[in-house]
């Protein structure tokens, strides 16, 4: 019985094997449930399928109401590596996207290339192919079953109304790994604005994305929405832009520029919404659409004559004539002159040196100068002020500057568009490194007061002075987007920019320029029933024949449109930008061009610069 | 007569083990829950589409507990009277089953009778159990008289499991080496129970641990040598009682110990293996001789312990690298998380810790796990079951089935230790072991703890002949243990 006692213990042991057992299960559970959220995410990824669903990018249309850019349907072919299985069948998956096999291992190669997709994982969707014509489409639908791991992805591309334009709109491109990185919104494979609108306002134009969240079996077959779709999240369109640009003036811009290299800009002088934003040459946004923009960007790029380069905002050309104005304002708001100052010009400016002029009466005060475009009475003014007594050339220069920046030269004016170049104001600290530390007076940088030597100037800042004069003194901030549908647009654009020159000097100013089109430099500008006021500019520049340009604006009591033309290489003022300017002018006030100069619009439209010139392009 | 009867029917009822009725009523519904939580689907019925498994299972589970009803109402002494008849009758089943059974998915265990499938081998269970019990029952039984005791017990228990291999059910047939639970707690030595865990654990050890060389020889290796080294020591001290003997032993190694230490800081590296051996060669040769001096057998079965552990040891490599087949190597390694295989071996493990370890601690609800209803776990509503517990209740879910089972085992072997015939203890203790077998395997398996034998959760799993295998199991200790105060009073 002994034994039997000792036996009965063993209970014991078996009792506390299992006991020991259930523990060391309890506390597996412990570890694999509360303390580890690997399996948690495995389960999500195993269950879930997170489909984005694409917001509609938001739509432009011009002031008038007229459509410009909007979307069309454009088929992704995506999938997901880890279901797609070893026995893919790429034979029938080339016939059916019609591809050639090298092409598809190409771009397999390239889906999972970390370079170019940072995003890749094998359980992750993954774009493969983008832009599938409607035709491809269809046929991959019908063959889908055959493709484990496959699906369409419905996505929008842009469509434009209108080949011109190009330059304010922009166009979209699929992100970059740079993007991606910088902006977490975006996953490989998404679109954003390049260029233009499309990429100044991409954050109002793209929306906010939205998700369903799809169950897959362990097949991964699609099971239905998780939970009925309570927590998908819908997209939210981008919001629509209405541009500040009037499209047929653009075209008709962009008609008149046409064999010519440079720009024009026209303004609404009371808001500083810009009417029309020509540069040339221009390219159709069409071309840089869906598939084929790869191949039509690199064209682009590689074209000599530069297209893809916005003259208007990026180019900083010499100003030339169309500076004197600002140079009169300055003049008169310092006391350096009054109106009926008179400055000798016996063909030009000689002091020391020597700056050309033409033929008109001597001595001439501001008014007749503008009118005539006199480059004596300026260089006289300039110097007068800078070698000022009792005061140092540091000193006046600086305050010239300052001057020429409340204008708005010298720096970005702001406009809504990317890669705004600045110009160029020359400041004391310039002039002092640029003689090397050696004396510099009025005399020595005199160009400057025509707008020649160093001072440059995109065209947009030119019409922005046109803008100003037709203000009598202030502007505002020119952009190109007047509206956005449930937004405002940035106060910056609402804000009055008033330099500290006074009105009636801006009159002064004015008168000059109306008197250059009654019977100066501009009268092919002087339009019957409009009152232009203008200012032509023939800018010397180291790159060949002489830029044509004009500043005005019209009509003359209640400006409704500034304008500024230039035409590279293509001569005097008065050849080319005067009758562009004057063009415009009409065109955007009266709907139409009248009988009588439709001479000089034929001349516009036909003649090309670019051959005649001679220059291959900076 | 009439009014007797019923007087014992009375006396039974009030008498049945009513936690264990409950435990058992509470894990079968628990179960039918969980089948209708793992065959889920979208397009789904109710609980009690008999079309669905949940609602087979409550049929099944309902004639079971009608099945058991009839397992009480049969008199106790039937079952000690007819336990070789019963084991006998089983045995043929099984047999047969072999040369009828049609081949399902390779094995040949189901019998088929038009829209029901019965798989024999869950009835052996109970039939081996009351054989064991029967055999044990016998006057003055005592397995440590005579050698040929330990055979006809082994013979019980080794026919079925013969018999099941047959059929190619190596899970089930498995399930019966749980009975050596039994044979420990009817007297058989504590050593061989002792021996078979470190068989366990050093295969376990030199198999997982093959990778960083410590002294020219694997860790696992090496490892295992201090295990048995660090036996041998205990041995001497706790079993054989030797002071001195293991203290000169214990002395010896942390000596030689040092030595070995100091050498391989100075770069002069000494075999693992040789070292390990010399020691324990040199202490079995010492003990040899000190020996004679008292207690010849526990000294002797030190050194044949030692001396077995160390030709395992080396056996276990060149079996397990020379015998072994590639995909038997690679099922050890995945279930010893030497590698991971998720297409292959580890799917089903892989995919159930997922489904467990997403649940957390309060779960995702009811009919709400989606590694369930999305079929990511294979045979949810059989062998894995488990795991929709685990993904839909939690970790205080899983944790209370757990317990549930520990109670119930735990209770078992209260019960079986209550009798008072060897007949009643014997056949409590094989109900317990099954239990504690099928629980161990199974949730080892679903946790990735051990490899995977396909064994359902006792109660919990889809199946008529499992669930009515553990009831008809169950019921008969009931109606033994309803009975104990009758005998022999």
């Amino acid at each position: 019985m002994n034994t039997d006692y000792n036996l009965k213990k063993r209970r014991y042991v078996i009792a506390g094997f299992i006991i020991v057992l259930v523990c060391i299960y309890i506390f597996r559970l412990f570890t694999l449930q509360v303390t580890d959220d690997k399996y948690k995410a495995n389960a999500i990824s195993n269950a879930f399928l997170r489909r984005v669903i694409y917001p509609a990018r938001g739509l432009m249309y011009d002031r008038n109401g007229r459509l410009l850019v909007f979307n069309q349907p454009a088929y992704d072919v995506m999938l997901i590596p880890k279901d797609v299985g070893k026995s893919l069948d790429t034979v029938a998956l080339c016939e059916v996207l019609n591809l050639t096999k090298e092409e598809l291992e190409k771009k397999w190669a390239d889906m999972k290339d970390p370079r170019r997709n940072p995003g890749y994982s094998a359980y992750t969707p993954q774009k493969l192919i983008s832009h599938l014509s409607q035709e491809d489409y269809g046929r991959l639908q019908e063959k889908l079953y055959l493709f484990p791991g496959f699906f369409v992805q419905k996505r929008t591309i842009r469509q434009y109304s209108s080949p011109a334009g190009a330059n304010i709109l922009g166009n979209i491109r699929e992100v970059s790994a740079n993007d991606i990185e910088k902006d977490e919104y975006y996953k490989a494979g998404d679109y954003t604005g390049d260029l233009g609108v499309e990429k100044s306002y991409e954050k109002v134009l793209r929306g906010i994305k939205g998700e369903e969240i799809l169950m897959k079996d362990a097949h991964g077959r699609i099971k239905g929405k998780y939970e009925d779709g309570i927590h998908d999240v819908a997209p939210e369109s981008g919001k629509n832009l209405t541009l500040s640009i009037d499209m047929d003036l653009q075209e008709y811009g962009e008609k008149l520029m046409a064999g010519k290299i440079g720009a024009i800009v026209a303004i609404e002088p009371a808001t500083g919404e810009i009417l029309c934003l020509v540069t040339s040459p221009n390219y159709d946004p069409s071309l840089l659409i869906g598939k084929q923009r790869g191949k039509n960007y690199a064209d682009l790029v590689r074209d000599p004559l530069k297209p893809l380069y916005d003259r208007s905002i990026q180019g900083a050309y010499p100003p030339g004539s169309t500076f004197k104005p600002t140079q009169g304002l300055i003049f008169l708001q310092e006391g350096v002159v009054t109106t009926s100052t008179m400055y000798p010009c016996h063909h030009g400016y000689i002091n020391k040196l020597r700056v050309g002029c033409h033929g008109h009466a001597s001595p001439i005060a501001l008014k007749p100068a503008l009118q005539t475009s006199c480059n004596a009475y300026f260089c006289w003014g300039f110097k007068n002020m800078i070698d000022k007594r009792g005061t140092t050339p540091r000193n006046q220069l600086e305050k010239w500057k300052n001057y020429m920046v409340e204008m708005g030269y010298g720096y970005r004016l702001g406009i809504d568009l990317p890669s705004e170049s600045r110009g160029f104001i020359p400041n004391p600290d310039f002039y002092s490194s640029s003689f090397r530390g050696a004396n510099w007076s009025g005399n020595s940088i005199i160009s400057i007061s025509i707008g020649q030597g160093e001072v440059l100037a995109t065209p947009l800042q030119i019409a922005n002075l046109g803008a100003t004069i037709a203000n009598r003194g202030f502007f505002y901030t020119p952009h190109v987007v007047k509206e956005i549908s449930g937004d405002k647009i940035d106060s910056k654009y609402k804000e009055k920019h008033t330099p500290h020159i006074k009105k009636e000097y801006y009159q002064d100013v004015a008168e000059g320029m109306r008197m250059a089109v009654l019977g100066g430099t501009c009268r092919t500008a002087n339009l019957p029933g409009i009152e232009v006021a203008g200012k032509t500019g023939t800018a010397q520049n180291p790159h060949g024949k002489d830029h044509s340009v004009f500043m005005g604006f019209a009509p003359y009591r209640d400006p409704r449109i500034a304008v500024a033309v230039y035409v590279e290489n293509a001569g005097f003022g008065a050849t080319y930008g005067v009758p562009i300017g004057s063009l415009i002018i009409e065109k955007y006030l009266n709907g139409e061009i009248s009988a009588a100069r439709k001479g000089i619009e034929e001349r516009m439209l036909n003649s090309n610069t670019i051959s005649s010139s001679g220059v291959k392009k900076h | 007569m009439e009014l007797r009867n019923t007087d014992t029917n009375v006396s039974m009822f009030r008498n049945l083990d009513w936690i264990t009725i409950i435990l058992y009523i509470i894990l079968v519904g628990a179960g039918i829950f969980s089948i209708y939580a793992a065959s889920y689907d979208f397009d789904n019925a109710s609980i009690l589409d008999f079309n669905e498994f949940s609602g087979k299972q409550l049929v099944w589970a309902g004639l079971g507990l009608l099945l058991g009803c009839v397992v009480l109402l049969i008199d106790y002494r039937m079952y000690e009277a007819y336990a070789y008849p019963i084991y006998g009758v089983v045995l043929l089943l099984l047999l047969v089953t072999i040369f009828v059974a049609p081949d399902i998915k390779g094995s040949r265990s189901w019998l088929v009778f038009g829209p029901v499938s019965l798989q024999p081998a869950e009835f052996g269970k109970f039939a081996t159990a009351l054989a064991l019990a029967k055999l044990f029952d016998n006057y003055n039984f005592n397995l440590n008289q005579k050698l040929s005791n330990y055979f006809r017990a082994l013979i019980i228990i080794f026919l079925p499991i013969i018999l099941i291999l047959l059929q190619k059910e190596t899970g089930s047939a498995l399930v019966y080496i749980s009975l050596i639970f039994v044979l420990y707690r009817e007297g058989m030595s504590g050593l061989i129970l002792f021996s078979v865990l470190c068989a366990v654990v050093y295969f376990v050890v030199a198999v997982k641990f093959a990778d960083p060389l410590i002294l020219g020889i694997p860790m696992g290796e090496f490892t295992v040598l201090l295990i048995i080294s660090l036996i041998f020591c205990c041995m001497l001290l706790f079993y054989c009682k030797d002071i001195i003997i293991a203290r000169n032993v214990i002395f010896g190694y942390v000596i030689s110990g040092v030595i070995v230490g100091i050498l391989a800081t100075f770069g002069i590296d000494i075999n693992g293996a040789v070292y390990f051996l010399s020691m324990l060669g040199i202490g079995c040769i010492y003990v040899a001789i000190a020996m004679f001096r008292q207690r010849i057998e526990k000294f002797l079965i030190t050194i044949a312990f030692a001396a077995v552990s160390v030709m395992f040891l080396f056996s276990v490599n060149y079996v397990f690298t020379n015998i072994l087949q590639p995909h038997q190597r690679q099922r050890i390694k995945v279930t010893l998380g030497i590698v991971e295989d998720l297409r292959g071996a580890g799917y089903n493990v892989n995919q159930s810790k997922i489904a467990i370890g997403s649940g957390g601690v309060t779960g995702k609800g009811f009919l709400n796990g989606t590694q369930t209803k999305l079929k990511y776990v294979p045979e949810q509503h059989t062998d894995f079951i488990f795991c929709t517990i685990g993904e839909e209740q939690g970790f205080i879910g899983a944790t209370a089935v757990l317990i549930l089972f520990l109670a119930l085992i735990l209770r078992i072997v209260h019960i079986a230790e209550r009798q008072r015939t060897p007949f009643g203890r014997v056949y409590g203790y094989c109900v317990a072991s099954y239990l504690i077998f099928h629980l161990s395997i199974n949730v080892g398996m679903v946790l990735g703890l051990c490899p995977v034998i396909g064994i359902p959760l006792p109660l919990f799993s889809y199946g008529g002949s499992s669930l009515w295998g553990f009831t008809i199991l169950l019921f008969i200790l009931l109606r033994i243990d309803a009975a104990r105060r009758e005998r022999r009073d």
